[in-house]
């Protein structure tokens, strides 16, 4: 499969500055797409666009061609945020957060090294680090054909970093599943993908 | 070279905190069980920990502000005397500041500039002001405005600038950069490693080993509750420089030396095995390793391992 990101343009509201400004970038399912960009380059933006939680201003996302709002149900974009803690009902255990995923397997949890105990406690209960592992699990559903993995190691220690990493190449590679990867690390990119993209502010 | 004065000296320093349980039912849970921590005259010193491990519970703990339900062991020297809850209460704010992790440290009614000027409002401390909101990008008006008024990253900029109004001796900085964008790290980094240069002692408790490794003089290595290395900043260049398992561990999981992990995670509070944290994932891990272990000195350095 192919996501395609066509000559993408987009600001929030009409007073704030334009952030994309007739970007395109495309992702094949065997590829792991790094993104290097300076800061406020509308890497976050991006990810929200191609995951569909955001309208572009002009432009479009096409996946295997077809505009992504023509999917319904299930999304076969998934993004994984840069912190968790702020994309988990904080009033569900954790148990009920991986329900939210597309019947996440158990193979998927037992790689990603979370413990059963950890699902019967409330997301103010666990680390940063056991939260993020929950995050990336409950992206990884059946039907998840693209991933968009936004600063996702940035809060972790190096262990946990390169466990998580190590994890995700492997599943994504098994599965034929497309990934993007924002980081502000070289050295991690240059581990972690296929094809590294240097931006510059427009 | 002339000795510098210690700033800092923690020795043996632990947290515990009593939960109730099922009723009146209590129960301890030693959160910090061995921390050692010197920080000199113009050293910025790095507490690397991961996430959960317990590391706020530091700066809490030097500046007396500690949950009612938390209990207190070791002792804090500072400046050449033991630091008593008297002196903390003295000293916090003033020779002793603490850049604190969370946004909501924040008084939430009152305004940015009055509150960093802790109500000052001669002209010295207002120019001093706008000369550090200038360095951070924050206008002129954001000093009329409340917390609230504010972005994550601007609020967050505004705890920065709250260091460096005084002349403190003794920085604690606690997280103090998530959610603010590279550069603006850098710039802050560097502020915080100009107070040092000027004399200060900066204590930066951070998870982020790379980003310390930039800054910091030395870099005290934090797992499960227990400081388990004291290296300069330099040994972590090589693997063989470094002392405890754990500590080369991480260094053999930076993308740029193999990004390779070891299995498992950080051991709960509760289930902590007996002596070494880090055993049940060690490969040297002998009988020994479930005793007391000792903080000794290794090549110039402390590590709390048998097999060093």
């Amino acid at each position: 499969m192919v996501l395609e990101a066509k000559e993408i343009s987009f600001r929030y509201g009409k007073e704030s500055r334009q952030i994309l400004n007739d970007f395109s970038l495309q992702i094949e399912s065997h590829e792991r797409v790094g993104i290097v960009a300076p800061s406020g380059f509308g890497k976050t933006t991006f990810c929200k666009i191609l995951a569909g939680y955001e309208m572009p201003d002009q432009g479009e996302v096409l996946l295997d061609g077809k505009p992504l709002d023509t999917y319904r149900g299930y999304c076969p974009v998934q993004m994984i945020w840069q912190h968790p803690e702020q994309v988990v009902n904080p009033r569900l255990r954790m148990r009920e957060v991986l329900k939210e995923g597309d019947e996440i397997g158990e193979d998927i949890i037992e790689g990603l090294g979370i413990e059963e105990d950890w699902k019967k406690r409330f997301p103010a209960e666990i680390s940063g680090g056991e939260m993020q592992r929950f995050c990336i699990a409950r992206a990884l559903g059946k039907r998840t054909k693209f991933l968009l993995a936004d600063e996702i190691s940035t809060m972790l220690d190096l262990i946990t970093q390169s466990q998580l990493w190590s994890f995700l190449i492997e599943e994504v590679e098994r599965r034929e599943i497309g990934l993007l990867a924002v980081s502000h690390s070289m050295p991690l990119l240059e581990r972690v993908c296929t094809r590294i993209c240097y931006l510059e502010k427009s | 070279m002339k000795e510098k004065k210690t700033v800092l000296n923690i020795r043996d320093f632990s947290v515990s905190f009593e939960q109730y349980e099922r009723g009146f039912h209590k129960t301890v849970l030693p959160v910090i069980r061995n921390l050692d921590v010197t920080v000199h005259e113009g050293e910025m010193v790095a507490v690397v920990g991961s996430s959960g491990s317990g590391k706020s519970l530091l700066a809490h703990g030097i500046l007396g502000i500690l949950p009612y339900n938390a209990t207190m062991g070791g002792e804090i020297w500072y400046d050449g005397e033991l630091l008593t809850p008297k002196r903390q209460k003295m000293l916090r704010g003033n020779e002793i500041v603490l850049v604190p992790q969370s946004i909501a440290f924040l008084d939430p009614l009152m305004k940015i500039g009055s509150q960093i000027r802790k109500g000052k409002k001669d002209k010295a401390s207002k120019a001093r002001l706008d000369k550090i909101f200038e360095g951070y990008h924050l206008k002129e008006e954001v000093q009329g405005l409340y917390p609230f008024e504010l972005s994550g990253g601007m609020n967050r900029r505004v705890l920065v600038s709250t260091a460096l109004m005084g002349n403190p001796k003794l920085v604690i900085a606690d997280e103090p950069t998530p959610g603010l964008h590279m550069d603006m790290v850098r710039r802050v980094m560097s502020h915080f490693r100009e107070l040092a240069d000027k004399g200060a002692g900066v204590l930066l408790i951070t998870h982020d080993l790379e980003q310390a490794l930039e800054v910091a003089d030395r870099v005290v290595v934090f797992y499960a509750g227990t400081t388990v290395e004291d290296a300069a900043a330099s040994d972590f260049q090589a693997q063989e420089t470094l002392r405890h398992p754990y500590s080369k561990a991480l260094w053999r999981a930076l993308p740029q030396n193999g990004f390779q992990f070891i299995k498992g995670t950080q051991p709960y509070v509760k289930e902590l095995p007996d002596g070494c944290p880090f055993g049940p994932r060690c490969e040297y891990c002998t009988a020994e390793c479930q005793k007391e272990i000792a903080y000794r000195e290794v090549q110039g350095g402390r590590v709390r391992c048998v097999h060093a």
